[in-house]
């Protein structure tokens, strides 16, 4: 009886034991940066083939009026915690000017109505967010090819960086969001500066004055509350270095999946 | 091919499995369980699905989260069309390890990482999801160029026939000996076949419309699987199909020889028992 009832015991111990080393193996694994270095080798494999089987100028699916999401969810910051941003957004926008600099021959200086003067491009597409969910809506912005040519990138620009007025939520009240994407994204016939949703002017919510649309990737990319653009070789130097705030988090900078 | 006798048992050793089988198999298993479990952690992040292009949020199909009740108390409640189930303590709302309220969709033991990130849930599912695209295409190519695949898995006409003996014999446990024996039976094939050439094509393709890059470029998985949000849809339950079809298989193995069959899987010998002189097999069970 007592030798069974130790036996138990041992077999419990052990199993217990086993459970923990596997339940603590795994957290180890899961946890290792060096496991997360190698799981995202991935991100760059997925980046090349996509782009190898969906063409360079390959567009987004445009959907009709009658498939526009009745409701737009509003995600990350709706409502900008900065004084600067309130201010702007009180007086109607109308101090906002768009910063186009870095490595530009001629960097702008736009306000809103001049921005709006440029050419355009109005398109019906589907916002997929990371999280799972999508949404349609009716974009018409700028479209930044033409802006950038305006600008004039030098040779050696590699990336176009987004800085936006909103310090997210749960970040350092110091931090802007920022976001990046590559020159070949940014000047998609689809990419635009986006200062009209559904018809009426963009919400502080959606991000007003202005949001980035880029149609082939995942929401977080589409910067709100954009202030500056800047051409960079290289966004190692700006943030957390990984291209973007959710980057700077873990996210990949690629979201075309 | 026939290997060695062993008399005393009546027992043939064949060899059953290819080691391209073998490997490709045993790569899979890994695969689908990293791919199920991080893709639980990614739908925690938005523990809802729809139909259709997008999500219209206020009629999901499927939604699992907390809610309280009148006096306060939070449940976990699954709901599936105009069905609310409580379903505290596995869906919705659960503990984590340290006995913690967990109040995402899917519990931290079923999920990877055990702990919430999107982020990191990400890494593993496409991360994986290559591994497991790479070892499909290899298991493909083997058994087209090995002809594994019409030698060993497409049933013939008259195997058809028997679906419904061969389904009484398995709920019976009845399973095939003898000559019988030394291939799969038509459920079986018939199973292999809808999850091989269905159900993991069909995973990979309503993966692939969940991206807004493949979707520019291929907008006919749009036409066909009838939008991203259906498309998301299809993944999950196709998962949970394939969950499905794992518990069945995992049970028959056990129930028909469990190291047999395993040892069939990991070298590729398994034993053919034959009953007496002249038994070819059949229901004798």
């Amino acid at each position: 009886m007592a030798d069974s009832i130790t036996g138990i015991g041992r077999r419990r111990a052990v199993a217990g034991v086993a459970g923990a080393l596997l339940l603590g193996g795994c957290d180890r694994i899961e946890g290792s940066a060096a496991v997360k270095g190698a799981l995202a080798r991935a991100e760059g494999l997925t980046r090349r083939v996509q782009a190898l089987v969906s063409p360079r100028g390959a567009l987004a699916r445009e959907y009709s009026e009658a498939d526009i999401s009745p409701e737009f969810r509003g995600n990350g910051t709706v409502n900008p915690d900065d004084e600067d941003y309130q201010d702007m957004a009180a007086n109607g926008f109308a101090d906002w000017r768009l910063e186009v600099g870095g490595l530009v021959e001629r960097p702008l200086h736009l306000s809103l109505a001049e921005l709006r003067a440029l050419p355009s491009r109005a398109q019906i597409t589907r916002h997929d967010c990371v999280e799972g969910w999508s949404c349609i809506g009716k974009w018409k912005g700028a479209t930044l090819g033409p802006l950038l040519r305006q600008a004039g990138l030098r040779q050696e620009v590699r990336y176009i960086v987004f800085h936006c007025a909103d310090p997210p939520e749960g970040g350092d009240p110091n931090t802007r969001y920022y976001e990046s994407i590559d020159v070949a994204e940014a000047v998609h016939p689809q990419t635009i500066l986006a200062y009209d949703m559904n018809d009426a002017p963009l919400t502080v919510r959606h991000g007003a004055p202005v949001r980035l649309r880029v149609e082939r990737q995942l929401g977080y990319k589409m910067a709100k509350y954009v202030m500056r653009i800047e051409a960079v070789e290289s966004f190692g130097g700006i943030g957390g270095g990984k291209g973007g705030f959710w980057e700077d988090r873990g996210y990949a900078w690629y979201a075309g999946i | 091919m026939r290997i060695g006798i062993e008399r005393a048992r009546r027992a043939v050793i064949v060899h059953r499995h290819a080691a391209a089988v073998r490997v490709t198999h045993w790569v899979n298993v890994v695969c689908l369980v990293v791919l199920l479990m991080s893709g639980l952690q990614i739908f925690n992040a938005h523990p809802a699905l729809y139909l259709g292009s997008a999500s219209e949020f206020r009629h999901p199909v499927l939604a699992i989260g907390a809610e309280n009740d009148a006096n306060g108390q939070a449940h976990g409640i699954t709901r599936l069309l105009d069905w609310r189930v409580d379903t505290t303590g596995v869906l919705g709302l659960s503990r984590d390890r340290a006995g913690r309220p967990w109040s995402n969709a899917f519990p931290p033991w079923a999920t990877i990482p055990s702990w919430y990130s999107l982020a990191e849930g990400r890494l593993w599912h496409f991360f994986f999801a290559w591994v497991f695209v790479l070892n499909g295409l290899l298991w493909l190519g083997y058994s087209l160029a090995s002809r594994h695949l019409w030698r060993d898995l497409v049933p013939g006409r008259r195997e058809l026939g028997r679906i419904g003996a061969t389904f009484r014999e398995h709920l019976l446990l009845h399973f095939p000996k003898g000559d019988a024996a030394r291939s799969y039976n038509v459920l079986q094939k018939l199973a292999y076949l809808a999850v091989v050439l269905i159900a993991l094509p069909l995973m990979v393709l309503t993966g692939l419309t969940m991206s807004p890059r493949i979707d520019a470029g291929f907008p006919v998985l749009l036409t066909v699987l009838g939008g991203r949000q259906t498309a998301r849809t299809i993944h999950f339950i196709t998962a949970f199909a394939l969950v499905g079809f794992v518990l069945v298989h995992v049970a028959m193995v056990v129930a028909s020889g469990a190291w047999n069959n395993l040892r069939s899987m990991v070298t590729g010998r398994y034993a053919v028992e034959y009953r007496g002189r002249g038994d070819t097999g059949g229901e004798d069970g």
